[in-house]
């Protein structure tokens, strides 16, 4: 077996007490949850917040003078600043809740590319694009006629960014994830933005899989825009955060009306809310903000530079351990370097099918993803239909990766030809 | 809890490793349609030949798949070949309520109770191996796959 990595922070606190999922069992075996890039699963603290939320102080926000409508309006707009420190932006105007990354993606794409865009002009995306950063733009470019341009891969699964200044030329926008859900790799996310900012576009990046692994600035990263989900970072499904450079939030039209994102309604029209409310039409979810909230100061506690620093040492732990177990059985895409990627493992594994592998896999209890990880031009490029993606968090630990070698095994034999 | 064995019958397993009817046949005559299952990215290409009578003369697979989908798709293949296309909707017919999880039929009409009673009579042969992924509900997709294919590729070409 492969020796333990050098350096990990969490090892030996067994976070996996704190997330009651954890602890149940699925066809009579402990679950092996290796499925976070989907969904994490959620620490009880998270969960307390939003049972407490409302068993005391359910009501609605902002507009209520009584006591627990007070208090639930000042828990969500706690959980705001929390998010603001959390991923250093200049102020909470800049943090905008949505229902998940797929919401605030659309909701740039709409309404800054409705207001920016015009017959012709061009948006460069990534060819690692999940669809939530694709088909937005696709429903655009139909209407407005714009040119989509793609940035290449290299063999390896990073970005090819040989020609990317002149892949540039005349861009309005850029859109690109800082960490791909299917190969792993982070991308050099400053050096995309400066490249756009240099020609004359702005940049858009989908941080779903990166902020709930590694430390996030925005202010350093040098984007525009930044999308993310709070499900997947051990907070409630149903609530995600558009975060945007303040200048252009406040120069977009509204993308959805309704309450809350007025100031002034009248019979021949209306003006909008400030930042954020303007982008926030309706009641929020509340008790879902309150989650992510506890969510984020979960992962403060840790240390975002732990969490990366744990899930490295899983990822070599995982890299070398499977080469030394597997050999040529097993591939796995993406970078070979864990400087360059995180936790998130698609793979080939002899010839099974990705969906068969997964069925037997659950027979064993242990939870991974089979199918085209909703990136079908990456599964193209990759020339596979679907992989079978195994991915960590922060309460995973080499046993689990251990469960999943040992049940590949058993995968391996139940199949052999 | 259903096992392994109950899915991964051996004769299924023997269509997964040798496919029946693999290829394609040359359109026009034939006639080709694609499949989707967007769950997990599976892609079934079915070649069908209809003579004037309305046989299917010949039918090929092609595609890639799981080894239910494959070995439905191959199933289906050896068991439609020179059948009508009224035999072959029956087939069908009879393969999805082999598929569908019975709900004790609550209100169901006689005509209806007769119906099922008829389809259950249909010889489903091979294709009754298939019969452990009622168990298995996200995989129902993957086995009627080919079958949803077909019946497109013969409404298709009838039309
Ligand atoms: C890279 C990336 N972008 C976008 C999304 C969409 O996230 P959500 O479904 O929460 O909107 C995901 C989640 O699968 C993702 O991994």
């Amino acid at each position: 077996m492969a020796v333990a990595p050098p350096s990990d922070p969490l090892s030996g606190t067994s976070l996996k007490a704190d997330f009651p999922l954890l602890s149940r069992t699925v066809h009579g075996k402990r679950i092996v949850y290796l499925d976070s890039a989907a969904t994490s699963q959620k620490p009880d603290q998270v969960l307390a917040a939003m049972d407490l939320y409302y068993r005391n102080f359910n009501a609605n926000v902002h507009r209520g003078v009584y006591a627990i409508a007070e208090e639930a309006t000042n828990a969500i707009e706690a959980a705001r600043e929390g998010v603001r420190r959390f991923i250093n932006a200049r102020s909470t105007a800049e943090i905008i809740f949505t229902k998940n990354a797929t919401e605030s993606l659309n909701l740039v794409i709409q309404s800054w590319g409705r207001a920016n865009l015009s017959d012709g002009d061009v948006v460069v995306l990534t060819h690692m694009e999940h669809h939530a950063n694709i088909v937005p733009w696709h429903m655009l470019a139909a209407e407005k006629n714009l040119e989509l341009r793609w940035i290449p891969l290299t063999d390896d699964g990073q970005l090819d960014l040989t020609d990317l200044d002149s892949i540039l030329v005349g861009a309005k926008a850029l859109g690109a994830t800082a960490m791909s859900n299917v190969l792993g790799a982070f991308n050099p996310v400053r050096e995309l933005t400066d490249a756009a900012r240099a020609a004359g576009a702005i940049s858009i990046i989908d941080g779903c899989q990166s902020v709930p692994h590694s430390t996030t600035d925005v202010q350093a990263m040098g984007a525009d825009f930044l999308a993310f989900s709070g499900h997947k970072m051990l907070g409630p499904t149903g609530i995600g955060v558009l975060w945007g450079r303040e200048e252009l939030l406040d120069a977009m039209p509204p993308f959805l009306g309704g309450g809350e994102m007025i100031r002034d309604v009248r019979l021949d029209g209306f003006t909008c809310n400030e930042l954020p409310w303007k982008f926030e039409a309706g009641t929020p979810a509340i008790a879902e903000i309150i989650g992510l909230g506890a969510a984020v100061e979960y992962l403060e506690a840790l240390g975002m530079d732990n969490v990366r620093a744990h899930e490295r040492a899983l990822t070599e732990y995982t890299l070398s351990s499977f080469s030394e177990r597997f050999g040529d059985d097993i591939s796995i895409h993406g970078p070979a370097d864990s400087s360059l990627r995180g936790g998130v493992f698609s793979f080939s594994f002899k010839d099974l099918h990705p969906h068969d592998l997964s069925q037997v896999l659950d027979q064993h209890a242990v939870c991974v993803r089979a199918g085209h990880h909703c990136a079908k031009p990456l599964m193209k490029l990759l020339g596979v239909g679907a992989t079978a993606r195994a991915s960590v968090y922060i309460y995973n630990d080499t046993s689990d990766i251990d469960s999943l070698g040992d049940a590949l095994e058993q995968a391996g034999a139940f199949f052999a030809f | 809890m259903p096992g392994l064995e109950d899915l991964y019958r051996e004769i299924i397993l023997d269509h997964y490793r040798n496919p029946r009817n693999r290829g394609e046949l040359e359109t026009p005559p034939a006639h080709r349609v694609e499949g989707f299952n967007p769950l997990c990215g599976d892609e079934i290409v079915v070649y069908v030949d209809l003579d004037d009578a309305g046989v299917v003369t010949d039918i090929r697979i092609g595609g890639q798949g799981c080894s239910i989908s494959q070995s439905s798709a191959s199933m289906m293949s050896a068991a439609v070949k020179g059948k009508t296309t009224e035999e072959v909707a029956e087939l069908t017919r009879a393969f999805k309520a082999m598929m569908s999880i019975h709900e004790s039929s609550l209100e169901g009409s006689e005509a209806e109770a007769a119906e099922q009673e008829a389809l259950a009579n249909v010889k489903l042969g091979d294709l009754e191996a298939l019969r452990g992924v009622v168990k298995f509900p996200v995989r129902i997709k993957c086995a009627t796959l080919a079958w949803n294919t077909l019946a497109q590729g013969i409404e298709e070409s009838n039309a």
